[in-house]
């Protein structure tokens, strides 16, 4: 049997070697911190400071505005600058907490000092977690103490950590497994005790053979515990991609991983979990890879959440030649910037920042058909067929040819000879029929 | 910051393989065949080759000119129509033929129906087929003076099996047959074939599902006779059609299933035109007649997305 991996994808060129053998480095902020109240899926968060008072590091200062939303805590110690809406990565203006930083970094109460989670019951830690304000660090920001409180926790029967970190460039979740491998399998201990019935499975995609070996001997004497290697292919780490690759199930677009009997977190969710169980840390900084042809010298930062994306540039020795584009995330799924005027949030995992050689902007042409993106499409599906229906603006042809199960990867617009702006009209049409369905419903 | 940066959708990075890189692979991957054409047949196959394409070309500009199109002819693929069309000649075709195929082929199967992308018939060879109904005697004489197949024994391997004469397999091979430009040595055309397979510009999923279902019809058809079988598909352009004409991107099936579909449809086809039909060969029909049904083809063999096998749609 060869290595576990799903069908279709592609093999982008990596481009980690830039970063990979940097160590993470802790970055301090200089300038304000802003912290948007809505940096997960789900309500949006409701402030709970005002213009002038003083805050601490770990402190909360927005409250979770619903079931599905999470809280949002106070990075540094300081004092509440405003409370304003503040421009986000993707481009909405948001309401947000800006602190100005006292440079003390004073901290709450018992901010750090270990716990044993073996002493804690399940409502206990899942309320722990709660109160971290932990989201889904892999990009999506879904609240994490929402996956970890399923219909039926006696159904779920697999967690995944995941470690495939397949999108380009990106080696923050590598340095983690290099450097803190006993909190990845510490916070993994932590969501087993949830969920007894559960074996945890620890994917790592194979150009991290270094990772695997480390976490590996950390595992050995772990009965409920194994770590999988899988094919270094791309999108491995996407969560339908991994769930199949991992143990056989599949995951459609109307469907939780939870109905599959899976819990999937990333390696920084995980490490985030132990921190907020075990060491009394919410969640209040994040690993940040800054990298690519454009950067000086790019890095592995453990920065502050609410830090300026700036301050990380600038950290990284600045651009050495002129950037033509700036993403926050990695060159398949990241968000390009028109700003470095914003916070880093919980959901940034990276700054990727190209020259013209790397992104120059093609034309597209005409489609010839060639199948190259049906090949590479993990969904399985027809992207010409849906390119057909986006083209025509046609909701309802674009569902029938599947249009909704897109996981929107890029897959089909990277190897596109014709370099049509496939997952660009896919996204615009995908949103627009869940719109008529919320409409409809 | 001095200078705005660029923003656009995800993704920012593409692969290197574009439109223009295909075409030219595929014209690279048709030089042996044409080679071996030229060399076996003489200076006239040159000229067909290089008219055939200069009027694809040509005809594409003035077209695209005249109807304020983007000139598109960079893109290689009038270049591959002419080299399909004129590999399809026979070597002493008088020129102004294989021309007007060229402009039948580039203006009206595929410029009238939108370009590149858009044609449901594969233009080269709906455009031989036209030839093939307007001049029949010039279209079917294989005589070729320079290497001693004169009009009598200008006859092509097909025509003498039919006829139960017995064919030289080896001269099959190697291409010591009469025939048209292109179609005759079948190294030369594997050669190609495998340039375009490595490179990955085709599957061999159509290729080898073609040949494999002409070759079992022919066999339990023709006579249970595995030479025979075997001197089949070594002639009469089925190597040519199955790897160079039969995977054309836009007139073959995008869906992996329907692929195999078209594979087996062009393989009965070709087998009933060859042992039924009113002349021996059947390679062109059989691909355009199964280009006008991948439409129909693709819309039965839609993928099930992943995760949604074994329930409803």
């Amino acid at each position: 049997m060869g290595l576990a991996t799903f069908k279709g994808g592609i093999h982008p060129y990596e481009g980690k070697e830039l970063s990979e053998n940097k160590p993470i480095q802790e970055l301090l902020p200089k300038g304000d911190l802003v912290f948007p109240m809505s940096q997960h899926i789900g309500a949006p968060a409701k402030p709970l400071v005002q213009k002038g008072d003083s805050v601490l590091a770990g402190q909360k200062i927005g409250e979770a505005g619903g079931f599905i939303s999470a809280n949002v805590i106070c990075s540094v110690s300081g004092k509440v600058k405003a409370v304003e809406p503040r421009l986000m990565v993707n481009g909405q203006m948001v309401m947000s907490v800006v602190v100005e930083n006292d440079g003390l970094y004073e901290t709450i109460p018992h901010f750090g000092e270990e716990r044993d989670y073996r002493a804690l019951s399940k409502e206990e830690i899942r309320n722990i977690i709660k109160e971290a304000g932990i989201v889904g660090l892999g990009g999506a920001g879904f609240p994490t103490h929402v996956k970890l409180t399923p219909k039926d926790e006696n159904k779920i029967d697999y967690i995944l950590v995941n470690g495939a970190e397949c999108e380009p460039y990106l080696t923050s979740d590598y340095r983690l497994m290099l450097e803190e491998p006993e909190k990845i399998v510490g916070g993994l201990k932590v969501i087993l005790s949830l969920f007894d019935n559960a074996k945890g499975v620890i994917g790592i995609e194979n150009n991290k053979p270094e990772g695997i070996k480390k976490l590996q001997e950390l595992v050995k004497d772990e009965p409920r515990i194994e770590v999988r290697e899988l094919l270094t292919k791309y999108p491995q780490g996407g969560e339908r991609s991994l769930i199949y690759a991992i143990t056989g199930r599949k995951v459609n677009s109307s469907m939780l991983p939870a109905d599959a009997g899976c819990i999937v977190d990333n390696v920084d969710t995980v490490v985030s979990i132990y921190n907020a169980v075990c060491l009394q840390k919410p969640l209040i900084r994040k690993i940040i890879t800054v990298t690519g042809d454009a950067i000086a010298n790019p890095q592995n930062f453990k920065v502050r959440l609410g830090t300026n994306y700036q301050e990380l540039i600038e950290a990284a020795g600045g651009f050495k030649t002129e950037p033509e584009k700036v993403i926050s995330g990695g060159p398949m799924m990241g968000q390009a910037l028109f700003s470095l005027d914003l916070p880093v949030s919980k959901t940034s995992s990276a700054l990727t920042c190209f020259t013209k050689d790397m992104v120059a902007a093609q034309a597209p042409t005409a489609c010839i058909r060639c199948g190259r993106c049906v090949a590479a499409c993990p969904s399985h599906l027809i992207p010409p067929m849906m390119m057909k229906a986006a083209l025509k603006n046609d909701c309802e042809a674009f569902e029938k040819v599947n249009g909704m199960e897109c996981m929107e990867c890029g897959s089909c617009t990277y190897v596109c000879p014709a370099r049509r702006p496939l997952t660009q009209a896919f996204k615009d049409l995908r949103r627009q029929v869940a719109a008529n369905r919320r409409k409809k419903a | 910051m001095e200078r705005l940066l660029h923003v656009s959708s995800s993704p920012h990075v593409r692969d290197t393989v574009t439109t223009n890189n295909i075409m030219y692979d595929v014209l690279i991957a048709m030089i042996p065949a044409a080679a071996f054409g030229v060399y076996q047949f003489g200076l006239n196959s040159l000229l067909v080759i290089i008219l055939t394409m200069a009027a694809c070309v040509l005809s594409e500009y003035i077209y695209e000119k005249a109807m304020k199109r983007p000139i598109t002819i960079a893109d290689g693929s009038a270049l591959v129509t002419g080299m399909i069309l004129a590999l399809n000649m026979p070597p002493e075709i008088p020129v102004w033929i294989p021309m007007l195929g060229g402009v039948f082929a580039i203006i009206v199967v595929k410029q009238l129906y939108g370009g590149l992308g858009q044609n449901f018939m594969n233009p080269a060879l709906a455009a031989r087929c036209f030839l093939l109904l307007s001049f029949s005697g010039l279209m079917n004489n294989f005589t070729a003076s320079g290497i001693g197949f004169d009009s009598v024994s200008g006859a092509t391997p097909l025509a003498m099996i039919r006829s139960g004469e017995s064919v030289d397999l080896a001269a099959l091979v190697i291409g010591r047959i009469p025939g048209t430009i292109g179609e005759v040595s079948v190294i030369a055309l594997l050669i190609g074939a495998v340039y375009m397979l490595v490179k990955k510009v085709i599957s061999p999923r159509i290729p080898l599902i073609y040949i494999g279902t002409v070759a079992v019809f022919l066999f339990l058809f023709g006579g249970f006779d595995p030479y025979y079988v075997l001197c089949e598909v070594c002639s009469g352009g089925l190597i040519f059609g199955a790897f160079f004409m039969a995977t054309d991107y836009v007139t073959s099936p995008i869906t992996p299933k329907g692929q195999v579909v078209f594979g087996i449809l062009l393989g009965l086809l070709t087998g009933i035109f060859r042992l039924w039909g009113a002349s021996p060969e059947g390679v062109s029909y059989a691909i355009i007649l199964s280009n006008l049904c991948v439409p129909m083809i693709e819309r039965v063999t839609l993928p099930k997305a992943f995760g949604k096998e074994g329930k409803k749609a």
